[in-house]
């Protein structure tokens, strides 16, 4: 009984039935798109290759001729069983397309949180041990650089650079890191780069701001009155409790790259989630459209689950606020 | 009626805002941008769809400052052009999402209960897309084109604005002079117009400035995709887009539209961080106690 009341349980308990509802209404969202573009469409996806017996073929093949009401319990029951559908361009099923795409991304999100981490941690922690010093200015005018610069662009600048004129990486292009360890790590440095880069920059400010907080708080001040060590005092007591923070930005960041590097795969031709969306996008492909949505929009919902439940194991503030 | 502390709090608004320099540069970058944004089609030196092409790939020079693309337009002129293209986007959406995004936080944090549920419900839907694929949904759904991107825009960032003005409202809502307005029988939309908006007008221009920056990286990143601003019409994006096939050999086609990206975004941004300085009475306290040390 005592695990059911207990304030963690309840916590995780709460947080889990709100990621439900939300989730709920993702899916009624995403259902919704291909209901409310104007026209038909299943005419607008075939194009020029329209000819009626193409679709009636593709209008079944969908469901989209069957009553809206048993559309959706339809959708709903499918989605939730993993049957996303299949692709209007392909007749390939979404899911699998979607499983196929999902390594590509995940490791490119992964390289470029690592790389952020690596940047952002020591900067923002340096940055706010020397607050209001020269060190402190330049990290925050960086850091200021980092999110005003176009990921695209940065990553066209990389290629120009690294890739055209020196000719140390390749211009773009993707191995699978069991396959081809050697060329993954050759194929992702460029891309990665571009994501950890921008992303390090928001996380260095979220990291000094933090780090800054914590500093400010009296169990700080009183370690330090009673005489322990400058270092003793940054390292225990003030990094250790700012990096509960940084765990959620962290989280967040991750969720966002996931869910944003629909550009950077472009740029580089890397075959992930973003680029299959970019692509189902142009061609008017609902259903991939549709079922990337779902599966992006799921993933953020998860990641964010996690994160906020970590947290609250972490700090007993939340769960108990 | 404004009172003289009113008076004095906006006076020392001002002066800490002034008193930044960062700040006063970016806002005179922002006011050379607005400038450009709206004379650009009487201060181009060429017409943004002039082809030239035995004048194609020039590098930068007295007659093209920015050089020529691989047609021989002059990039100035449609650097320039796609400024303005840009700002009115950018303008346009966050204009739109602040008008939804603050009558929905409002009503949500003044009426709360079922409605406040609902509302922030439907927001915390809206939260679970990841911002460009929210907006490539919008597209996807009503075609590429300026009026989707703008549509698109103000969707995704509508959400922002119905939390921070939701947040603020539910701190002024218990105010003494809101609970004594009511007391006294003072109608509803009175009482949101009076005393809820301009008290928490602080971070939502805060908030727009920010989102300002953010709008204008949307729009690039859509109509580098293909899916924004569409041709003739020129887009920074789509400009860095066609920059990609000669950029070693025409560094200034990728350089110069997106420094003008980095540019108008790097201002909005440290604008935005000068005004929350300001606004934010957190870090205004820290920011006067510092100054008089």
């Amino acid at each position: 009984m005592a695990f059911f009341t207990h304030p963690i349980t309840r916590f995780i308990a709460r947080r889990l039935l709100h990621s439900v509802v939300v989730l709920l209404g993702v899916l009624v969202l995403v259902f919704a798109l291909v209901h409310v573009v104007p026209g038909d469409p299943v005419r607008i996806a075939l194009g020029t290759r329209y000819t009626p017996e193409a679709y009636d073929a593709l209008r079944s093949a969908s469901g989209l001729d069957r009553p809206i009401v048993e559309q959706f319990f339809g959708y709903i029951g499918s989605a939730l069983t993993g049957n996303l559908g299949v692709s209007f361009r392909n007749g390939d099923p979404v899911t699998l397309t979607l499983l196929e795409r999902l390594p590509a991304t995940v490791s490119l999100g992964l390289v470029g949180i690592v790389i952020a981490l690596l940047i952002a941690l020591p900067a923002g922690i340096w940055s706010a041990l020397r607050e209001g010093r020269a060190s402190d200015a330049i990290v925050r005018v960086t850091s200021q650089f980092g999110v005003s610069i176009p990921d695209f662009w940065l990553g066209i600048l990389l290629i120009a650079f690294f890739a055209t004129t020196l000719g140390w990486l390749p211009t773009s292009g993707y191995r699978p890191l069991f396959d081809d360890p050697a060329g993954w790590l050759r194929h992702i440095v460029l891309p990665g780069l571009t994501v950890g880069l921008v992303a390090a920059a928001i996380m260095t400010r979220y990291v000094r701001s933090a780090v800054l907080e914590v500093a400010s708080m009296g169990y700080v001040r009183t370690a330090r009155s009673k005489g322990l060590t400058p270092r003793v005092v940054t390292f225990r007591h003030t990094v250790r409790n700012a990096l509960v923070p940084v765990l959620t930005i962290t989280g967040i960041q991750l969720a966002t790259i996931l869910g944003g590097v629909i550009v950077v795969e472009v740029v580089f031709a890397w075959p992930g989630l973003g680029r299959l969306v970019y692509n189902a996008v142009a061609a008017r492909d609902y259903p991939v459209i549709q079922g990337a949505v779902l599966l992006i929009a799921a993933l953020f919902l998860l990641i964010n689950l996690i994160v906020d439940v970590l947290y609250a194991v972490v700090d007993p503030r939340i769960r108990l606020a | 009626m404004t009172t003289f502390a009113d008076e004095t709090t906006r006076v020392a608004s001002w002066r800490l805002l002034l008193r930044n320099p960062v700040t006063v540069v970016s806002a005179v970058v922002l006011g050379v941008v607005v400038f450009v944004a709206v004379a650009a089609t009487w201060i181009t030196p060429f017409g943004v769809n002039d082809v030239d092409v035995p004048n194609a790939l020039q590098p930068p020079s007295g007659d093209h400052w920015f050089g020529t693309d691989e047609l021989g337009r002059d990039l100035l002129s449609r650097v320039l052009v796609a400024t303005q293209a840009s700002m009115r986007v950018a303008v346009v959406s966050v204009a739109f999402a602040v008008v939804v995004g603050v009558t929905v936080g409002v009503v949500a944090g003044y009426r709360g209960g079922w409605v406040d549920t609902v509302f922030m419900r439907i927001v915390d839907v809206m939260f679970a897309f990841p911002v460009l694929l929210l907006a490539l949904a919008v597209v996807a759904i009503l075609g590429p084109g300026t009026t989707t991107t703008i549509l698109a825009i103000g969707i995704v960032y509508t959400p922002i604005f119905a939390r921070v003005a939701r947040a603020s409202t539910l701190g002024v809502r218990v105010e003494p002079f809101v609970q004594m307005s009511r007391a006294m029988g003072t109608g509803n939309l009175y009482i949101l117009g009076r005393h809820i908006v301009p008290n928490i007008a602080g971070p939502l221009v805060v908030q727009t400035s920010l989102s300002l920056a953010f709008a204008i990286l949307s729009e690039a990143a859509l109509s580098f995709l293909g899916l924004g601003i569409q041709p003739p019409q020129p887009s920074l994006g789509r400009m860095i887009f066609d920059s990609q096939g000669f950029v070693t050999m025409a560094w200034w086609m990728a350089v110069f539209p997106g420094a003008a990206i980095f540019v108008i975004v790097l201002a909005f941004n440290l604008v935005g961080d000068g005004l929350r300085d300001v606004l934010d009475p957190k870090q205004r306290t820290m920011i006067e106690a510092r100054s008089k040390r």
